[in-house]
């Protein structure tokens, strides 16, 4: 005998394993073991063979590579003795699997053993065929199988009929084959086979029609005998499981039916009185009970219109929702949340029963039922269920309060019946559960106030309560805005409403809560900023305390954050020296358009589009507005190519709004040569929500108020305000108008950026019309790039309403700002920036298609090109 | 159809894995890992569902028992009743029992390959193959007929 393969039994190998006390020792036995058992292999001593085996396999369990053992499975499979057999069929079917070229060389061996003459060994070769069986194997040995489905030994006849279901599994085309057995087993008494008989069809009838027709001619009234029989019959001890005659049997012949009545209103018809007694006679004090209930409530959703039965079935669900095991409410939630699209109207009278759901001590059936009420609120139900949901908010968990809360705000936002209702419950939502909620949440409530202009004195009023109360950030936030806004209508409790109680309200309270907000450590900087615009805003409506608020502002000059302290600088000239134009500067936002909120929301949030960019968009307040088709069309974030087109509008809109821009042209000049700030001014992205500029709504997803983007970038920062001639004009007007000026001026300077520098291109030139392309990039952003795009007029003749649409491919963001006009005058130019963002950025370089439209002498011109010569590294 | 049966010690030490998907074996040992990282976080008193797409891919769900010092854990995508697969613990629990008489985590592992015939005569191929208890007894009558059969062969 050889020395090394006297090894340990495997007894002595596993409790050497469980000895090792650390993963290192652990992997030194195993290392061991593993190089006495390679050993042994290649003595080839078939005495040690299937402890070998054996051992392998536990240490395969360990997860340990034992891919040296394969061949000793086939070498045991092939010996004589049942013993070896059986360790080596066992190893087959673990430490192999299909995909491995072995296995090929098993299939003959395999063969033999269904033809053997000893059934043990029968049942071995189809166990493990059932476990691994490949699609060549299924072919090979199919017609064995089907023989053995016949077997005299119901044992073999079983294993026979699952290996066949594998089979068909692998290899649809030979489903045909077994119909006849299977239709055979199903007439079985020995419950045992009969319920692999049924899982056999059930597999045939899912892969093909044809079997399921036969089976639903040939086979419906001998399952619904049997499941009657089976149903009824006096208490059997061999086949019982909690009270129940063979739950799994009862499982699987309701599972089949389900199938058979599915889109057959016959047969459906022909089960209904089965199924109703199952429903009706199935005991539900035991879980085996409760699950033939359950299987039988899924069968009844399934088949054909039988509206008594479903409402027979929903309400077993029903009480399902008040078991106390937990389990049960589980699989009744899921349940349920499928039948509310059969029948709505049933499931909503267990409506007070899911809402305690709601209330559970499980996580998972709370976010179950609040998933289910979600689904089950209508505008009839919506004021009651959100009052029940906003009082639990109260009571619930930390970590529930996320999901919880943003369902309210989800159910609020989309069932409101009325403007009030709303504001009232958002604000119930932000002060109980503000910091779970989502930004876009709260903007959407900011532009509902300014929409409802007769409750700014109210809702300012209830939020100035709220806020004193509650340091919920959101909360914080809407209301420092609302006070900035409407901070007047709270002093003077304007527009008091019938059920309002009276508060006294001093202009010096009102600033509090701001310097509360601006002075808290936890606000983070979006809401300071907007503490800070606040104050400003302030400063003009509370002319008698000015003074006060200016020392606010002076305050902040010291603040570490940068774009905190160059506001403040900037704000602070505005109250000193710019007592004049204040007034015009600070006026009250206009009405931000909701239609446009909601189309940028939907395309900017692309997950929620679902449920909010519909062809028409759900507003807020509930009503229905169609949204401009072709705006829908535009954020239509799939498509492989996102056209967008400028649109002039915009910068009048920005115009008109910017009164003031002739006051401060001579620092707006100034504030133009600052290098660009993507999406750092705070006031400006709230103006621009109300700017109907399709090309900023489809490309830029400018997050609201996003400035925490000035943090990335600092040197921007440092740049304006290290500038000899500091910009007098604050940064609210002056980026705002940088956006016109961009475009405006003949020729816009920029600081030199710290990349490298990029030639211009001639992007496209046909015998009229040439575009070029220059290429700046700002610094810390290697992946956006700033296009300035010139189109000459090479003809004779004017253009007139001339565009430039681009299309990128999917990983590239384009953004277009306006150009600078629409008409070309003969070899005159218009200039336009795009804004390219590159998220392969160094793998893949820039490319665009591009289209220019325009009217000649009144007629249309279209003009399209590709453009590939980028340079490259953009 | 069920995808996996597993039994696991508190520990997370895998005491029988078995996957009627074909899985390799980096990719057993994970999700072992990742399911008992699962059931470990798991309160006392919650449901015994859980689902867990985001290891065993869409439409998977997972069921499971703790008993003494062992999880026993069965993955099943949604053909199957999970009332049922909760009483197909419970059949396998109370089988294992009947042939180790009183089962304990030891017997489990050191009879690892008996662990495994009983579990093939209740699950075959990912189906639900017996659960009638005159049949439990089959891979006891199994061996002690087959040993003599087999000898007599040898």
């Amino acid at each position: 005998m050889n020395p090394f393969s006297s090894g340990t039994r495997l007894r002595d190998m596993i409790r050497s394993i469980r000895a090792c006390k650390t993963a290192a020792e652990e992997r030194a036995v195993v290392r061991k073991e593993c190089a006495d058992i390679r050993a042994s292999i290649n003595e080839n001593d078939p005495h040690d063979r299937h402890r070998n085996l054996a051992k392998l396999m536990f240490i395969h369990m360990l997860g340990y590579p034992t891919h040296f053992g394969q061949m000793e499975c086939l070498k045991l499979i092939a010996s004589p003795g049942f013993p070896e057999k059986r360790i080596g069929y066992l190893g087959l079917m673990l430490l192999l699997d299909e995909r491995q070229e072995v296995l090929m060389l098993v299939t003959n061996s395999l063969k033999q053993d269904l033809n053997h003459t000893n059934q043990y060994v029968v049942g071995l070769a189809l166990c493990a065929l059932g476990n691994i069986c490949s699609a060549e194997m299924a072919r090979d040995l199919a017609p064995e199988v089907e023989r053995l489905i016949q077997f005299r030994d119901p044992n073999i006849r079983k294993k026979a009929a699952l290996c066949s279901t594998r089979i068909v599994r692998k290899v649809p085309d030979l489903a045909e084959n077994f119909v006849n057995a299977a239709a055979s087993l199903l007439k079985e008494k020995h419950h045992g086979v009969l319920i692999t008989g049924v899982q056999l069809c059930y597999e045939l009838c899912t892969i093909n029609d044809e079997a399921l027709e036969y089976f639903r001619k040939k086979c419906t009234e001998g399952l619904i005998k049997t499941l009657r029989d089976i149903t009824n019959s006096a208490y059997q001890p061999e086949y019982d499981v909690a009270g129940i005659t063979d739950p799994f049997l009862h499982i699987r012949l309701l599972r089949l039916l389900r199938v058979i009545g599915h889109g057959d209103a016959d047969a459906s018809d022909l089960m209904t009185d089965i199924l109703a007694q199952v429903a009706t006679k199935t005991e539900s004090n035991k879980n085996a009970g409760n699950a033939v209930l359950y299987e039988c409530v899924e069968t009844i959703m399934a088949i054909e219109d039988t509206s008594s039965l479903r409402v027979l079935a929903i309400n077993i669900l029903g009480r399902f929702l008040s078991n106390r095991d937990n389990n049960i409410r589980y699989v009744a939630l899921n349940m349920l949340m499928k039948a509310i699209a059969f029948d709505d109207q049933a499931v909503q009278r267990h409506r007070v029963t899911i809402l305690e759901c709601v209330k559970d001590p499980d996580a998972s059936i709370r976010k179950r039922a609040l998933e289910l009420v979600s689904l089950l609120v209508n505008e009839n139900n919506v004021k009651q269920l959100t009052k029940e949901l906003i009082d639990y908010l109260e009571i619930s968990d930390e970590d529930f309060k996320e999901d919880l809360s943003a369902k309210i705000c989800f159910i609020v936002e989309k069932f409101s019946p009325e403007k009030i209702w709303y504001i009232d419950q958002m604000l119930k939502v932000l002060s109980e559960a503000g910091k779970f909620v989502k930004d876009d949440v709260w903007h959407a409530l900011i532009v509902v106030i300014s929409n409802a202009s007769e409750l700014h004195g109210y809702t300012v009023r209830a939020l100035y309560k709220a806020v004193i109360y509650s340091e919920q950030e959101t909360l914080v936030r809407v209301a420092i805005w609302c006070i900035g806004e409407y901070g007047d209508l709270l002093v003077n409790n304007v527009g008091m409403l019938g059920n309002e109680d009276p508060m006294t309200v001093t202009e010096c309270d009102a600033v509090d809560v701001i310097e509360d907000a601006i002075t808290r450590h936890s606000s983070d900087m979006t809401t300071k900023a907007m503490a800070l615009i606040a104050l400003l805003k302030l400063s003009s409506r509370f002319p008698s305390i000015s003074e006060r608020i200016k020392d606010i502002i002076v305050k902040q000059k010291g603040s570490l954050l940068l774009e905190m302290q160059q506001r403040a600088i900037e704000f602070n000239s505005i109250v000193d020296r710019h007592k004049n134009i204040r007034s015009s500067l600070v006026e009250r936002m206009p009405v931000l358009d909701e239609a446009t909120f909601n189309v940028r929301r939907a395309g900017s949030f692309p997950a929620s589009a679902s449920t909010m960019a519909k062809p028409s968009v759900s507003l807020p307040n509930g009503v229905e507005k169609p949204a401009a088709p072709p705006l829908v069309d535009l954020l239509d974030m799939d498509s492989d190519d996102i056209m967008s087109a400028p649109s002039s509008s915009g910068a009048d809109f920005l115009q008109d709004l910017l009164g003031v821009v002739d006051l401060g042209s001579s620092s707006a000049q100034s504030g133009a040569t600052q290098a660009p700030k993507a999406g750092t001014d705070l006031l400006l992205d709230i103006l621009s929500i109300g700017t109907p500029s399709p090309a900023q709504n489809s490309t830029s997803s400018i997050d609201l108020l996003s400035t925490a983007d000035v943090n990335k970038n600092p040197s921007n920062v440092l740049d304006a305000i290290s500038s000899p001639a500091p910009p007098h004009i604050a940064t609210t007007a002056s980026a705002g108008m940088f956006d016109l000026l961009d475009g405006l001026s003949p020729s816009p300077s920029k600081e030199a950026t710290n990349g490298p520098a990029y030639p211009p291109i001639v992007a496209y030139e046909s015998s009229s019309l040439k575009i070029e392309f220059s290429f700046s990039k700002a610094p810390g952003k290697p992946q956006t790039t700033n296009v300035q795009a010139t189109f000459i007029n090479l003809s004779p003749n004017i253009f007139t309403d001339f565009i430039f649409q681009a299309a990128v491919p999917k990983f590239l963001q384009l953004h277009l700002d306006p150009a600078s006009g629409n008409t070309l005058p003969a070899s005159g130019n218009i200039t336009q920036s795009l804004r390219v963002n590159n998220s392969q950025h160094g793998k893949k370089s820039l490319v665009m298609r591009m289209r220019v439209g325009y009217k000649l002498n009144g007629k249309d011109v279209l003009e399209e090109g590709q453009i590939n010569n980028f340079p490259r590294g953009l | 159809m069920i995808k996996a049966v597993m039994m696991m010690n508190t520990q997370g030490k895998p005491r029988l894995a078995k996957f009627y998907d074909f899985m390799t074996v980096e990719k057993q040992q994970e999700l072992i890992r990742g399911v008992f990282s699962v059931l470990c976080s798991r309160p006392e008193n919650v449901s015994s569902f859980l689902e867990i797409d985001s290891l065993f891919g869409p439409d998977s769900r997972l069921v499971y028992k703790h008993y003494a010092t062992l999880y026993f854990v069965l993955v099943f995508d949604g053909s199957e009743n999970e009332l049922a697969m909760l009483d197909l613990i419970q059949v396998l629990v109370e089988t294992l029992d009947k042939c180790f008489s009183n089962v304990c985590e030891l017997d489990i592992v050191f009879n690892y390959s008996k662990m495994h015939a009983v579990l093939d005569e209740i699950v075959f191929g990912g189906q639900i193959r017996s659960c009638l208890k005159r049949d439990f007894t089959c891979p006891e009558v199994c061996f002690r007929v087959a040993r003599p059969i087999a000898s007599k062969l040898a």
